[in-house]
């Protein structure tokens, strides 16, 4: 019989559980070595979603929570591929994303930095990838915003980003940077990154063929999942 | 210098941060913005089996609790079928998210307790749920599992739990059970860590 595996998930690529300058995670990193599991029928399944799960403007920031207003803000659209590591796209999976409004505040009760909140900005979205893995989203830039780490660190733009595939070992929440912006070296968030070619895929690439003339400007952004293989003799016994 | 292999690599992780809820659960953020917020329900209004509520604080390494965290629950219905690799009831998603309270970190959720589950090698898995947190300062969502402490025999043949080399770490996995309530603490780090795994 065969059965679908995941790839190993490659850990050098992505954050250590502990990082020092990212200070938050000094008390909330598990200290023991995580325990490898080959993956059971637990990890393989996932949930799914489909078009009764969300509404037609999910996608779309600018108009999803305005109340009589546009918010305020460059308008951009982001957009790209769901991927997996074989570089096949991961069609009809659930992308969710959120963001801080133009001037860097979250619309949340936690937050309480002093730029206001956008009467018309929620600031989150969600849509389902297509049959070729695609997805599209129209919001505002996000503004940066101070956070307390060292007295005076700053976040670099960025879009909060989940996404799921088919399996629940697949599921990963990043976040997408922009081209060009000088806080991304400066951010100990960031820096959690060890490989630099690892963080050059969290930056959304200026897609000037895919801004709207007039209207809103374009970056790119594809999100890899773990790659998905068949395996044969799922059952076999152990040792052979 | 090898012919170059063809893989992509998979996107680095980052931190869900401390808003996590505006994506994931905006009514907790304080706001309404969609129709319908997903995984609010995870066993639906069909499901067959013990309607069961589990309790419990994820506590950090100096034992305060960690009031920001976002878990996600995947699990089995009460014949061990995930959705998707089989037939289950109308309205059984098996994945749900859960928040804590934030001022006392304290999270609560309803489910059906799930059944056993085939594993690798034809050996059944014990009764669990998935569980996958994210959290400001988790710079990558930590997997883990909760087994049930009314399952004692399942549990000891359990194969995941058995790959625990330190025998008294299987106790962080499983839930004191106390009628149909089963109470659940998470130890990021410390003494008695959860074990987590690299799945
Ligand atoms: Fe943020």
């Amino acid at each position: 019989m065969t059965a679908t595996d995941l790839y190993q998930r490659d850990r050098t690529r992505h954050p250590p559980a502990l990082a020092p300058d990212y200070k938050t995670s000094v008390a909330r990193s598990p200290r023991l070595p995580l325990l490898s599991l080959q993956t059971s029928a637990s990890e393989l399944t996932g949930p799914t979603f489909g078009h009764n799960d969300i509404a037609a403007l999910d996608n779309d920031l600018i108009r999803n929570y305005a109340h009589g207003g546009t918010p305020i803000g460059e308008r951009i659209i982001v957009h790209g591929r769901v991927l997996d590591e074989n570089a096949r796209p991961v069609p009809h999976t659930l992308v969710e994303i959120w963001q801080a409004n133009a001037g860097g505040r979250y619309r949340h009760k936690k937050d309480s930095y002093l730029a206001p909140i956008d009467p018309n900005f929620g600031g989150c979205g969600r849509t389902l990838t297509d049959e070729n893995g695609y997805y599209v989203f129209r919001t505002i830039k996000p503004g940066a915003y101070p956070w307390r780490n060292w007295v005076n660190n700053w976040r670099p733009a960025h879009i909060h980003v989940s996404v799921f595939g088919t399996a629940f070992a697949q599921r990963l929440i990043t976040q997408m940077y922009f081209e060009g912006d000088p806080l991304i070296a400066k951010c100990p968030i960031v820096q959690t990154i060890p490989d630099p070619r690892a963080i050059d895929q969290l930056v959304a690439a200026l897609d000037m063929n895919a801004s709207v003339p007039l209207d809103a400007i374009a970056y790119k952004f594809d999100i890899v999942l773990r790659g998905t293989r068949s395996t044969y003799f799922e059952n076999r016994p152990e040792g052979n | 210098m090898a012919q170059p292999l063809p893989y992509l690599k998979e996107s680095p992780s980052q931190t869900a941060g401390p808003y996590v809820h505006i994506g994931l659960a905006p009514g907790d953020a304080g706001f309404d913005i969609y129709a319908q917020e997903l995984g609010r329900d995870i066993a639906g209004p069909n499901a067959a089996g013990t309607p069961i509520t589990v309790t419990g604080t994820v506590t950090d390494g100096t034992g305060a609790a960690v009031k920001d965290v976002l878990i996600e629950v995947w699990q089995a219905n009460a014949a061990g079928i995930y959705p998707g690799a089989g037939k289950v009831e109308e309205g059984f998603r098996g994945w749900g998210r859960v928040v804590p309270d934030f001022d006392t970190g304290q999270f609560r959720f309803d489910t059906v307790k799930p059944g056993p589950v085939m594993g690798r090698n034809a050996r059944p898995m014990a009764p669990h749920l998935n569980l996958w947190l994210v959290a400001r300062g988790l710079n990558i969502g930590l997997n883990t599992r909760m087994y049930f402490g009314d399952e004692a025999a399942a549990n000891a043949a359990d194969p995941v739990l058995n790959l625990i080399e330190q025998t008294h770490r299987r106790a962080t996995l499983i839930a004191r059970a106390d009628g149909s309530t089963y109470h659940f603490d998470i130890r990021l780090q410390g003494e008695a860590e959860t074990v987590f795994f690299d799945v």
